[in-house]
């Protein structure tokens, strides 16, 4: 079977167009060298919708990011992922720093942002009380919201599947192939051929690009760390506070998260391993220094886990979104950092745009175009709950306490559209393990049930995939 | 709404305890509602022996120990409900609870006790750097995975934290067949029982570095080895110290945490320092009629105590509902001195009819120190220990007739003298 598109790369981005392109009757595949979708930069990033004036006017990093905050209350609404148009400030700390919100503010004027304004320290601290006394004022950006990263890749990546998309994970590229107008894709499930490929490979899609002769892209891994703070300081602040951005990016943030969280940083740091998503104790030690000076009530005394994600940070500073210069049915979705999930709608909207100049695309009559809302114990009332668990009496029994999650909700993530297959895919779609004891008293429940559910002994349940083994011989 | 004299939250030693001492004083309509699939708690999971030689005077294994209450509990027909979990508890006394059977679960308690146990700190309390592999777990988590489950969670193992867990399980796994590399620990001392040490870690050549701690996890997927570090007196890593260890399982053992979720939730103060409610004598928080015992209100280093503990509060209790509570209250509040942490309880009632023990807890370790207490500026008793450390309890003695000579403007002071 030849596909029509082949998308590489099932974060953010590749999940997004394989939700747009499935509204078309189109054969498509997306292809993913991790065990699960969202396993790049998708999972670990800050999780803002940002307001668009951080990028230079008429670069594609500003369009696609004004178009995507304006697209993504609604795709959040189709998809049931939390969002949330909480606001964001800039601090500055200085006079010098204040000249720099002005920059940014008329930045953002360039690129038709609209709901900003500079506001002083008195202004600052009635809307924040908590923040630093070192601030002297902020710009203010109305548009600006919060999205859970991962929630929104996997009910894409879900949309797609229900909408006839197949999905292979623990599938690599290791080579492409270009004749008679196909290509074929040598992976590691085996060859896949397609008419068009959609190369969303991220850190590694300069990688990819170079399988088919095209070295224009040059990726690189730029790693952020963070720290997750408990639920109990979650609403030291409500907006998103960012610092005066650097070159290597926006800054330290401090952010509430759509769970109720409280998320800081991330660090800024180019690697040379593309895989490695350790995090340092100098990195964890900036976020953690940097951020008292924005919110001093932000301490990692409150840490629940810290993390580190890859950006995919194109050398040329813009994404990359047009046909490759060498084969134009080859589709570069490349140099997707900050603001590409902000950006993720528009650039799928950009991506069939682009494909629709090539071929023609016709809608599907039957396409679904919207997720339904997962039950959620503990979003639900009591009346959905006890209506939830006469219907199905495991949305009776909790399985993670910290975070309120039943059996039920696990068993609806196993068998979802792209299910969870691991551990680690089950706490990203239910949020089981997620809490203040991060899986210690759920982890083993959820090993067994995914082990009932997906009929395999316990000692085939992974972590996060590959060789990530949790449990070995039985004991004596 | 379903309506109960006593709901006790937990099915662990503590609320069993406390069910049943509530029993005793006569009252009968009482429920406890567990989260697990059967009643012991944690002990379940505690195959090794070391419960009992101080409340029954021998020797016995976690659930033999549990067994013991869990028969009393069906002889004396307590109700209780399995795999049901306690969402809220209010103010007023009404428990929401949830289980596949009865859906949600509504009741109208005259008093509550508040039983849930505690958990082990986690990883990402630690941000130790490195890779979020699989083999880096609590060490109950290790235990479950072990003793209930059947299941070998790693073979060559390094455990960080000499908590009392951390030590059990270095002996489980080396009896299993697994190499213990190592027990790390952070201070200059372990926080475990020292009869832990010698059982479980000199007993196997197990060795225990004291003010060492890791740094790093190294492994893409499955653990492959950790960075550890000596550390100076303000705990931070020494650099040149560092060393790579080989290992497939980091085993976290570094603190207990009391579950009081649902306690905050009601509004309770809380202690800064035991992280459970402050209570009164009878183990009574300050939101009345509900109490509090076991490992929620303080992490205790042997069941004996959580059992005794959860006794008084299951008189408290019982006293609340049958309104027979002492009406002239005035209290004192019990203040931790020098070398003290903290003391439960907190406060005690100075008209009192009983003398009242005082549980506390060292901050480091002292040899052949006194424990001094003070009441209304006399030295009430003065007593010389050989040897005090954290992880082991202590407590003293308040007499009543010395507790009713004092007014409320008094103090009362338990410290050490070194």
């Amino acid at each position: 079977m030849v596909f029509d598109v082949v998308i590489i790369g099932a974060g953010v981005s590749g999940c997004m167009i394989a939700r747009e392109l499935s509204k078309y009757q189109l054969n498509i595949a997306l292809l993913e060298r991790a065990s699960d979708v969202a396993m790049g930069a998708s999972k670990a990033n800050s999780g803002i919708v940002h307001a668009g004036f951080d990028a230079k006017p008429n670069t594609l990093k500003a369009k696609m990011n004004l178009r995507g905050n304006a697209l993504m209350e609604q795709v959040c609404k189709d998809l049931s992922v939390p969002y949330k148009r909480n606001g964001s400030l800039v601090l500055a700390f200085s006079d010098e720093e204040m000249q720099t919100l002005q920059e940014l503010y008329e930045r953002g004027i360039a690129n038709e942002v609209d709901g900003m304004s500079i506001l002083n320290r008195e202004q600052l601290l009635s809307i924040e009380p908590n923040i630093g006394d070192e601030a002297v004022g902020a710009l203010r950006a109305e548009t600006a919201g919060i999205v859970c990263p991962y929630s929104l890749t996997i009910a894409a990546a879900e949309v797609a599947v229900m909408n006839g998309v197949e999905l292979k994970r623990n599938c690599e590229v290791t080579a492409i192939d270009f004749s008679d107008g196909i290509f074929t894709l040598h992976t590691t499930l085996g060859d896949v051929r397609s008419s068009f490929v959609i190369n969303a490979a991220g850190c590694f899609a300069d990688d990819v690009s170079r399988m088919i002769g095209d070295d224009s892209l040059h990726i690189v891994a730029r790693r952020g760390e963070y720290y997750i703070l408990d639920k109990s300081v979650g609403n030291l602040v409500t907006h998103t506070i960012f610092q005066c951005p650097s070159k290597m990016g926006k800054g330290i943030l401090v952010a509430p998260t759509t769970h109720g969280n409280l998320l800081i940083g991330p660090s800024a740091i180019d690697i040379d391993d593309k895989d490695d998503v350790s995090t340092t104790s100098e990195g964890l030690k900036e976020v953690s220094s940097l951020a008292l000076k924005s919110v001093p009530g932000a301490t990692t005394r409150f840490a629940i886990t810290s993390f580190s994600g890859n950006r995919a940070h194109d050398i040329k500073n813009d994404f990359t979104i047009e046909p490759s210069k060498v084969n134009d049915h080859f589709i570069h979705v490349a140099g997707i950092e900050s603001p590409g999930l902000t950006g993720s709608p528009a650039v799928a909207e950009l991506v069939a745009e682009i494909l629709g100049s090539m071929i023609e695309l016709k809608e599907k009559q039957e396409y679904v175009k919207t997720r339904e809302k997962p039950f959620r114990y503990h979003q639900a009332t009591d009346e959905e709950r006890v209506a939830a668990i006469a219907k199905n009496p495991s949305y009776g029994r909790i399985v993670c306490r910290c975070e309120s999650i039943t059996e039920g909700e696990i068993l609806d993530a196993i068998h979802a559209p792209a299910g969870a297959l691991d551990v680690d895919g089950v706490k990203r779609r239910t949020r089981a393990g997620m809490g203040r004891c991060q899986g210690g008293f759920c982890g083993s429940k959820v090993v067994e049930l995914l082990a009932r559910e997906l009929h395999t002994d316990v000692r085939n349940i992974k972590k996060c995939g590959g060789n990530s083994d949790i449990l070995f011989d039985k004991s004596k | 709404m379903l309506q109960y004299d006593l709901v006790v939250v937990g099915g662990g030693p503590a609320g069993m305890a406390a069910a049943l001492r509530a029993r005793d004083f006569g009252i009968q309509n009482i429920i406890i509602l567990e989260r697990a699939e059967t009643l012991g708690g944690i002990l379940e999971q505690c195959i090794h022996t070391g419960f009992g030689l101080h409340y029954f005077g021998e020797e016995l294994s976690g659930p033999e120990y549990a067994a013991r209450f869990i028969e009393l509990v069906e002889d004396q027909k307590i109700e209780y409900k399995t795999d049901t979990m306690v969402m809220d508890v209010t103010e007023d006394k009404v428990v929401t609870a949830i289980n596949k059977e009865d859906g949600l679960l509504k009741i109208q308690a005259k008093a509550v006790i508040l039983a849930m146990g505690c958990r082990e700190r986690p990883r990402g309390a630690l941000s130790i750097a490195g890779t979020r592999a699989s083999g880096i777990m609590t060490a109950g988590t290790a235990q479950k995975y072990v003793n209930i489950d059947g299941y070998m969670p790693g073979r060559k193992i390094v455990i960080l934290g000499s908590g009392d867990i951390g030590l059990i399980m270095a002996r489980r796994m080396t009896l299993e067949g697994a190499e213990v590399k190592m027990v790390c620990e952070l201070m200059p001392y372990s926080g475990g029982l020292t009869r832990n040490i010698v059982q479980c870690l000199d007993d196997f050549g197990i060795p225990l570095y004291l003010s060492t701690t890791v740094i790093a996890t190294h492994g893409k997927d499955r653990l492959e080895g950790v960075t550890v570090a000596q550390v100076d007196d303000k705990l931070q890593p020494i650099p040149g110290t560092e060393k790579y260890v080989e290992c497939d399982t980091l085993m976290l053992s570094v603190g207990l945490i009391p579950e009081n979720e649902l306690t905050r939730n009601i509004g309770i103060s809380m202690d800064r320092i035991t992280n459970g409610a402050v209570v009164n004598e009878m183990r009574e928080t300050d939101c009345e009629g509900i109490f509090a015992c076991g490992n929620v209100l303080h992490v205790h280093d042997l069941v004996d105590y959580v059992t005794i503990e959860a006794q008084i509060a299951g008189e408290g209790a019982a006293k609340y509902i049958l309104n027979q509570q002492e009406q002239n209250v005035q209290y004192v509040h019990i203040t931790a001195g020098n070398g003290v942490r903290y003391t439960v309880p907190q406060k005690v009632n100075i008209r009192s009819k009983d003398d009242i023990k005082v549980y506390f807890r060292v901050g480091q370790i002292y040899k052949n120190a006194k424990v001094v207490l003070t009441c209304g500026g006399k030295v009430v008793s003065s007593k010389k220990k050989i040897k005090l450390a954290p992880g082991e309890m202590e407590n003293v003695i308040i007499p009543d007739e010395v507790l009713n000579s004092l007014s409320d403007t008094d103090q009362i002071v338990v410290e050490v003298e070194a």
